[in-house]
């Protein structure tokens, strides 16, 4: 199996500034002007984040894309899938219909209800097409980055 | 009636076509100034608690906010000024003393701006730095009177010899004392990193040695201040130097306090002080009242480091800089620091910090020159302190006569800090000069240490750029060579005390 | 080739089981039979389906590349019959098939009670566990225009019926024997809501309740009589009272049997080279530490990919799950796990919290939690599962678990990065 890149997370080092989801939501609206989409509200997907905070502490979670992942047993429609190529677990919005087994065995609770176009399960992929996942791009104190499948931090240099 | 008037430096500009409402700002302002607006559910702000330190601006997303000067002016009078007449407002209502952080912000004279530098044509040949070597290296302690030749014979005087109890410095550069408590832990370590990682040191500051910096601790400059504050036998010894810090460029002739709420248990473990209890260090070492005293503390201290380490004295840079100067080598020192009138604090009453000492560029002038006139200047190493703001700035130093500089704000610059000069009020929003532990986690180490390597690295190609155009390899042979430098808009006294010709004046 | 792996059922116990086997052994020659006639098809799905919400070609949860890839001889339309263990052969009503190592995964089949009246002959009446039966049921309500119904038995099963037959606009009188709707995942509260938002959508639930008496007219169901002496007319009546594990062809093979097959923890049966998972086994619980039935999906994906495994040379442990589930009922999640309801009280503590749309309930023993409820909100709940399966104690966070921001941050630290850092994360 391929192994996945990995976001890691610092929680000592989240500020909690939530930029994050925002660029996950709009990375996932397709929007490139991010003012545009918020005022037209022309948000089409959720963040794949789930943002806790407690006190001082924060930090933001994304799918772990678990090497034996409960979702990928769970899913009675096989719209969560592990992509070969990739080894990242995806999911297909087409084929969920939406019985939230996932929801159930998902030990991280990162996969959430969609709101925006279908109620479907809705889950961080990585940002299937680009290097970098928006998150971790825009993450101001690299809170979060991303690792290769040996645990090697890959920077943008 | 005096009724108080909310005084705000800033202003803050929020494009209500631009913001997304994503309360990025709101969330993140250790000021509190942003706020969510119910009854509007806009975003909004009070701009009187703005300090201006520019991080929601940095962070937006969208580039909705623009934090500008408060244009409001008093009448026009070059004598009393707004801020003169706002600070009175503010005494007037609490009675107390105004305090500050970072260095003096007068417009005084800075004399790095009246300097330049030289450049080698036609008779002798500039150097290229990227062809040949250029050495930043320098050595900080008492080096020896004379190397033995012993009928040419060189072995006599062994290198170990010559090199002993001396730092060697990869670039003349090395990080100021800013105690843990008066930045924060992250803040401490992006720097020790950075220091070990570049080859040079970094110094404690009075807040001792926390635990999680040990790894660092032989790239340390270990403080000895008035209040004592974490010194034991073990702290000495795992240090590369000590240096007992008599005075600081910021607030000569003063003492420090750090209120019992904010020494944390992590700071009073550092410190070897209770937690909660205030950690007052006086304005005097109370074992110090002469040139003897202070002789006596080098030598106690060489005796429990075993002659091993270099130890230094700081004092801020005041009238008698020079005769002070010529004491502390007599008393024993291996290094001076000297600290200008434009070195940063956390914390200094406003009226001593922007009225009490002398810049740094003189202090060097006149030290350099008294050491040299005594015949001792080989038995100290000067490291100059207080605002230097580039390269260019430390190599005008060094060549009117430091061996080395330290830095404190350009560090701080380079770790986020934006010269708000709220230190003193511990909700540093960059997470540099507080123990929130909310804030405290915006200093990703991490990329902290990365930045301030950059810096050095840059200031470094800079430094070669410049020696190389005055045809020297070595930044040890540009130490004290001030025919290398000429005055720009100086008076004749100004020139003379600063040992340098005026531009014009050929060798 | 010979055939080296042979497995009974088509379902997701016996894919999984390709899946374990062929993470091991690329080249095994694996035969797959069902009694069934499809090549593959989601059970769960097939309330999605009698709703109208998936059509036919959805329904599979592995595609046909699926067998192509992993070189799977899939033999539809043949029912096992027996099994000769000594000499490694199950028998079929269509022939004999010698095997090294078999898996049993066949499943459940729907229980029909004894009812006074009852024919199988009679038309109206369903079970709903198979997807011939759902295309029939489908068929029979469009064509009859059918607009009202009696499902007998409250639990999973009838509830999913009745959501697809509610997308049929058809009024629904629905008739269970205990106390409550879902009696064996949920509380009474939880319970009561259900009941709430399927009377709101116009259905009848009659509890303490069951058919006595069937009624047919020229072999069409036409009437029920209850117990409590209440008749209802209907054209259709779907019987939803319970699936038993398929066993019926291991009768008198030396296969031990309680209620389901049992296996040990590597999913092996008492005879070394039969191995049995999903519904028609029977494995560890891990709340009861007990063997028992625990007939879900996640349970037969788990239960297969490990026998596949050990089947293959492998080695892998089946640790053990508890029951769980997930239904969504006209627009209202739930989601249980373990044990939701206890009457002696002094060896439990319960947390509950509700606010008129939502209910979360949390049943601790010892400090650990062993079973919990989430209706209305279920985001995050698989974070309790997690603290379920691992034990975690509670202790020190008792007072968070309600709380409605509730997350990772509030748990044992080392528990915490272990989950966001660790590998393996099993539920
Ligand atoms: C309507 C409905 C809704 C459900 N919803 C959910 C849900 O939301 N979540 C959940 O977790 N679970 C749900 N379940 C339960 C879930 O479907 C089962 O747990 C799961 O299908 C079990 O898989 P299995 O492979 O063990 O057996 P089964 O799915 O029962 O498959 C058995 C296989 O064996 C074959 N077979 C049986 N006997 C023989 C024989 N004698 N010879 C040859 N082949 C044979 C069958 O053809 C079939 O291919 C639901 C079940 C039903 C009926
Ligand atoms: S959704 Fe949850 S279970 Fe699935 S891979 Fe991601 S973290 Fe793991
Ligand atoms: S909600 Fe969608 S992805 Fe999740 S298990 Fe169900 S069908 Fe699969």
């Amino acid at each position: 199996m391929v192994k996945p890149k990995r976001i890691i997370i610092k929680e000592e080092y989240c500020i909690g500034c939530r930029l994050c989801e925002i660029y996950c939501v709009t990375k996932h609206s397709c929007a490139k002007e991010i003012i545009k989409m918020y005022k037209e509200k022309k948000i089409a997907s959720e963040s794949g984040i789930c943002f806790e905070e407690k006190g001082s502490i924060s930090f933001a979670i994304q799918c772990r894309h678990c090497d034996d992942a409960p979702c990928l047993e769970a899913c009675i429609t096989g719209a969560m899938f592990r992509d070969k190529d990739t080894g990242r677990v995806l999911h297909n919005k087409e084929k969920c219909v939406g019985c939230w087994m996932c929801v159930m065995v998902c030990p991280v609770g990162v996969v959430k209800i969609s709101q925006s176009e279908k109620r479907v399960a809705s889950k961080c992929d990585l940002c299937i097409d680009r290097e970098f996942p928006a998150c971790v791009e825009n993450c101001p104190n690299e809170a979060i980055y991303v690792v290769d499948y040996e645990g090697k931090k890959i920077t943008k240099e | 009636m005096a009724k108080s008037k909310n005084i705000s430096d800033f202003v803050i500009e929020r494009d209500q076509n631009r913001c997304i409402k994503c309360h990025a700002c709101v969330r993140v302002c250790a000021n509190d100034v942003h706020f969510k607006d119910d009854a509007t559910s806009e975003v909004a702000s009070d701009d009187s608690k703005c300090v201006g330190c520019h991080f929601c601006e940095d962070l937006c997303p969208t580039g909705a906010l623009v934090i500008r000067k408060n244009p409001s002016e008093t009448r026009e009078n070059a004598h009393w000024k707004k801020e003169y007449i706002y600070r009175i407002v503010r005494q007037a209502e609490t009675g107390g003393i105004v305090l500050t952080g970072m260095g003096c912000d007068r417009p005084y004279k800075n004399y790095f701006d009246h300097i330049l530098l030289n450049a080698a044509q036609v008779t002798n040949p500039s150097i290229d730095p990227l062809r040949e070597p250029m050495e930043l290296k320098t050595f900080i302690g008492r080096k020896i009177d004379a190397v033995n030749l012993d009928d040419l014979n060189w072995k006599t005087t062994s290198i170990d010899e010559i090199m002993s109890g001396l730092l060697e410095l990869e670039v003349p550069i090395m990080f100021s004392a800013m105690s843990f408590g008066s930045i924060s832990l992250n803040a401490c370590k992006a720097i020790a990193e950075a220091a070990k990682l570049c080859g040079t040191y970094w110094n404690t500051g009075e807040g001792g040695l926390h635990q999680s910096l040990y790894p660092y601790a032989d790239r340390a400059i270990v403080q000895i201040a008035s209040g004592r504050f974490g010194v034991s036998s073990e702290y000495l010894s795992r240090a590369a130097a000590v240096e007992i810090k008599i005075g600081q460029g910021a607030k000569p002739g003063i003492g420090g306090h750090l209120p019992g709420e904010k020494v944390s248990q992590e700071i009073s473990l550092t410190r070897m002080i209770p937690q909660g209890s205030d950690a007052i260090s006086p304005a005097p070492h109370h074992d110090i009242y002469s040139i003897e005293d202070l002789r006596q503390l080098i030598f106690a201290i060489k005796e429990t480091v075993d002659y091993k380490k270099p130890v230094g004295v700081k004092i801020a840079a005041v009238h008698n800089v020079a005769p002070i100067a010529s004491g502390i080598v007599r008393a024993g020192a291996d290094f001076i620091t000297i600290d200008g009138v434009r070195g940063g604090t956390g914390a200094a009453p406003v009226v001593i910090r922007d009225n009490v000492g002398i810049p740094i560029e003189i202090a060097i002038a006149v030290v350099d020159q008294r050491l040299r006139d005594e015949g001792i200047r080989n038995q100290i190493s000067i490291v100059a302190a207080g605002g230097f703001r580039t390269s260019s700035d430390i190599i005008k130093a060094i060549t009117l006569g430091a061996d080395a500089v330290y830095i404190g704000t350009s560090a701080l610059i380079a770790l986020g800090c934006h010269v708000c000069q709220k230190c003193y009020t511990g909700k540093c929003n960059w997470g540099i000069a507080t123990q929130d532990p909310y804030l405290t986690r915006r200093l990703n180490p991490e990329i902290g240490t990365k930045r301030l390597c950059n810096l050095l690295r840059a200031w470094s190609l800079e430094m070669k750029e410049m020696l190389g155009g005055m045809g020297i390899n070595a930044i040890e042979s540009l130490r004290g060579n001030r025919e290398q430098l000429r005055g720009i808009d100086l008076s004749e006294i100004e020139l003379k005390i600063l040992g340098i010709k005026h531009a014009g004046e050929s060798w | 080739m010979e055939t080296k792996y042979l497995i009974i059922g088509n379902s997701i116990a016996g894919v999984s089981c390709i899946e374990g086997i062929r993470s091991i052994d690329n080249v095994g020659k694996i035969v797959v039979v069902s009694k069934e006639d499809i090549q593959n098809y989601s059970r769960p799905l097939i309330s999605y389906y009698l709703a109208g919400k998936i059509s036919e070609n959805s329904m599979a949860f592995r595609s046909a590349e699926f067998y192509k890839e992993n070189s799977i001889e899939l033999i539809l339309n043949v029912t096992a019959l027996s099994i000769d263990t000594k000499n490694n052969t199950l028998i079929t009503n269509t022939g004999n098939i010698r095997f090294e190592k078999l898996l049993i995964a066949s499943g459940g089949s729907p229980i029909v009670p004894n009812i006074q009246g009852y024919s199988k002959d009679i038309q109206g009446i369903f079970t709903f566990t198979s997807f011939s039966e759902a295309k029939k049921l489908k068929k029979y309500v469009e064509e009859e225009k059918i607009d009202n119904a009696v499902i007998l038995g409250g639990g999973l099963i009838g509830l999913k019926c009745a959501e697809g037959l509610l997308e049929h606009n058809i009024k629904i009188h629905m008739v269970e024997l205990s106390d409550r709707l879902l009696s064996s995942t949920l509380d009474k509260d939880a319970s009561n809501f259900i009941e709430t938002v399927l009377m709101e959508k116009g259905c009848v639930v009659y509890k303490n309740d069951t058919i006595e008496n069937i009624y047919s007219e020229n072999n069409k169901i036409s009437k029920v009589k209850l117990k409590s002496g209440k008749e209802i007319e209907t054209k259709l009546l779907v019987i939803a009272v319970g699936v038993k594990p398929e066993t019926s062809f291991v009768k008198d093979t030396g296969i031990q049997c309680n209620r389901g097959i049992l296996v040990d923890q590597f999913m092996k049966t008492n005879i070394s080279n039969i191995f049995a998972a999903g519904d028609v086994a029977e494995g560890k619980n891990l709340i009861t530490e007990k063997s028992s039935l625990i007939a879900i999906w996640p349970v037969a994906a788990r239960q297969g990919k490990i026998a596949g495994i050990n089947m293959a040379g492998g080695s892998a442990v089946y640790e053990g799950m508890f029951p769980m589930n997930a239904v969504e009922i006209a627009g209202v999640p739930v989601i249980s796990f373990g044990i939701t309801a206890v009457d002696n009280l002094e060896n439990y503590e319960i947390l509950k919290k509700s606010d008129g749309k939502t209910y979360k309930k949390i049943v601790l023993h010892n400090n650990k939690i062993v079973g919990s409820i989430f209706l209305g909100k279920i985001e995050r709940s698989g974070i309790y599962a997690g603290l379920i399966k691992n034990q975690i104690n509670v202790a020190e966070f008792k007072s968070f678990l309600l709380e409605e921001d509730f997350g990772l941050l509030i748990l044992p630290e080392k528990y915490r990065k272990h989950i966001v850092v660790g590998d393996g994360i099993e539920v």
